[in-house]
């Protein structure tokens, strides 16, 4: 189980920013290193402008790295990547209001990507969206429903069926819960986590919420400006943090009181 | 937790009672907020607590008095020191908005104009009810930056607000509404887009200025974990009604009494205590227009100080049982 699937080593990311006399660099990522193991859900947290998106986005392809490689099953991802590389991973992002076409049912939504992708047959289509929808846990009545029709909790579980509809590997989830509201939060937490046993599913679960990553993630890595501070399993990143700064962010999380036994 | 004030000051600073507020939605009206009623004590902190659409917000408009067109309050009162702010076509509130109430937002980049300098716009409200002179606000403005940690307050009362991080744009719009010296901040979600260590600083400010200065919170969030930092009181508000409220807030973490303060507390993960599996819910409740027209029930006392909805709602046990499959 501890094979890697996916892997990105010294990967760094250098914007640009300002003209003139004001030019200069932004190190958003510094020689990055971070493993996914197979099956595995592996938590990346930090404040914003950590670079914690910028990571997401280098694994996915959407923006290239200044130097730095990336891996998946120990084959070396390139820059530019074919269709056969966008299929073995893919994303969940934060706000399920704007990462949908507001026009497309949810029919139409995967449809899209099943034949971009052209991996089934048209007369397929249709059993591969019920199935994909009861994974989910959404009726199958909400197939021809459009996003905004749905609330914000089936709006996600929507973006993750369509995610999961070309049968990857691997998923990255850029603060796929913060914008749900808590009871919510957890019934999608939920989700990834039974996705995750029954799929085989490995999970680069990226989150400012160190309780959510607590309860979700079997590894965790911590950055700070650019850099990965810590890299240690769940639990002993939170008995016993060795980094200054995952100190203090973990001390920073508002605790409710000892007095608060479990609500059941 | 902040020691209880003893005794002295129970006397309660705002008081609402009873308040309706109904929204007019194509030709229809609908309940939005139903026959709420909750008090803030002076120095103390109370915490609105829900998700989307749970009327939260809609609450604390109401007593600022920026309802939307359509929505408006059409029963209750909502008192300040005793006196109705609604009275007289809301005449005593613009006298006591600013200088004895005031209010933190949520986005400080959005809620600050971003072409003032911080200075001006700290002491604008100030301006207006007292007639210091432009030096002399500034040094307030100097001061009450101060105030709020922020440091090199003389250089930074020029800036503008752009020059500034979420944190620091956060502790502008609180030395903003520390202006005039209120005795009530109204707080809407005022941590809820910032990072955790900033959220941790915000909180500990507004520890220090309750004990300090002795100003009452009502602090609206759907984060209970901030509540329990920094709250002494709870109302946990569903579908536009309170379903649970205590003026010891730990009672109603410790032995939660109503069905959706139980859901609420098993779906929030921990930092402390056993790692399991949450409890999650999939939607916050029924959308205003389908709601249940019914007026509310009154609510019953568990002890004095505590209150419970009666919870035979068909709606909730429509949300346990969305919950159970999972």
């Amino acid at each position: 189980m501890n094979k890697p699937i996916f892997e990105a080593r010294d990967v760094s990311v250098t914007f640009n920013v300002g003209r003139g006399r004001n030019k200069s660099q932004v190190h958003a990522l510094k020689r990055v290193s971070l493993d996914v193991n197979e099956g595995e859900i592996a938590g990346l947290v930090g404040e914003s402008g950590s670079g914690k998106s910028t990571l997401a986005r280098v694994a996915v392809g959407l923006q290239k790295q200044n130097s730095g490689e990336l891996f998946y099953a120990g084959h070396s991802l390139p820059k530019v990547r074919t269709l056969e590389d966008r299929r073995k991973m893919q994303m969940i992002f934060q706000d399920p209001y704007s990462s949908l076409d507001p026009r497309m049912s949810v029919k139409q939504a995967i449809f899209e990507l099943l034949d971009t992708h052209n991996v089934l047959p048209k007369e397929k289509r249709l059993d591969r969206c019920k199935e994909l929808i009861s994974l989910v846990k959404l009726p199958e009545s909400l197939l021809d429903s459009r996003p905004y029709a749905m609330s914000g909790g089936q709006r996600q579980r929507v973006a993750i069926a369509r995610a999961l509809s070309l049968n990857p590997q691997f998923l990255i989830a850029d603060e796929a819960v913060s914008a749900l509201d808590v009871s919510v939060q957890a019934s999608i937490i939920n989700l990834l986590s039974d996705l995750r046993d029954s799929l085989k599913l490995s999970i680069l679960f990226i989150s400012h919420d160190l309780s959510i990553v607590r309860l979700l993630c079997d590894r965790v890595n911590v950055i700070n400006l650019g850099e990965i501070v810590e890299s240690s399993p769940t639990l002993s990143l939170f008995d016993n943090p060795q980094h200054a700064y995952t100190r203090q962010l973990i001390s920073a999380v508002p605790k409710l009181d000892a007095i608060v036994r479990d609500a059941n | 937790m902040i020691p209880m004030n003893s005794g002295a000051s129970t006397r309660k600073v705002l008081e609402v009672e009873g308040l309706q507020i109904v929204a007019r939605i194509a030709g229809h009206d609908y309940i939005a907020i139903d026959n709420i009623s909750f008090s803030v004590a002076q120095g103390r902190a109370r915490g609105l607590v829900g998700e989307s659409g749970s009327g939260k917000s809609l609450t604390l408009r109401a007593i600022m008095g920026l309802l939307p067109a359509n929505v408006r309050v059409t029963s209750g009162a909502i008192k300040f020191q005793g006196q109705d702010l609604l009275a007289e076509g809301g005449k005593y509130r613009k006298s006591v908005l600013g200088t004895g109430i005031s209010m933190v937002f949520q986005e400080p980049s959005v809620a600050l104009n971003p072409v003032m300098k911080i200075g001006k716009q700290i002491t604008d409200s100030l301006m207006q009810h007292s007639d210091l002179n432009r030096k002399q606000a500034r040094e307030r403005a100097i001061d009450l930056m101060d105030q709020v940690g922020i440091r090199e307050a003389n250089k930074r009362v020029d800036d503008f607000p752009f020059q500034l991080s979420g944190g620091m744009k956060q502790r502008v719009m609180i030395a903003a509404a520390l202006a005039c010296g209120p005795e009530l901040i109204l707080c809407d979600e005022p941590t809820t887009a910032l990072d955790v260590t900033i959220q941790a600083q915000i909180i500990e400010l507004f520890k220090k200025l309750r004990s300090e200065l002795k100003v009452s919170l009502l602090y609206v969030t759907h984060d209970i974990g901030v509540v329990a930092e920094l709250c002494d009181a709870i109302s946990v508000m569903y579908s536009g009604r309170i379903v649970e409220q205590a003026d010891d807030i730990s009672k109603v973490f410790s032995h939660p009494h109503h069905p959706y303060t139980k859901a609420l507390l098993s779906a929030i993960p921990r930092i402390d205590g056993p790692i399991q599996r949450l409890k999650g819910l999939d939607n916050t409740g029924p959308s205003l227009t389908q709601r249940s027209q019914e007026l509310a029930p009154p609510m019953t006392n568990v002890e004095p100080g505590w209150q419970i909805a009666p919870f035979e709602f068909a709606d909730l046990d429509d949300l346990w049982s969305a919950s159970s499959h999972e």
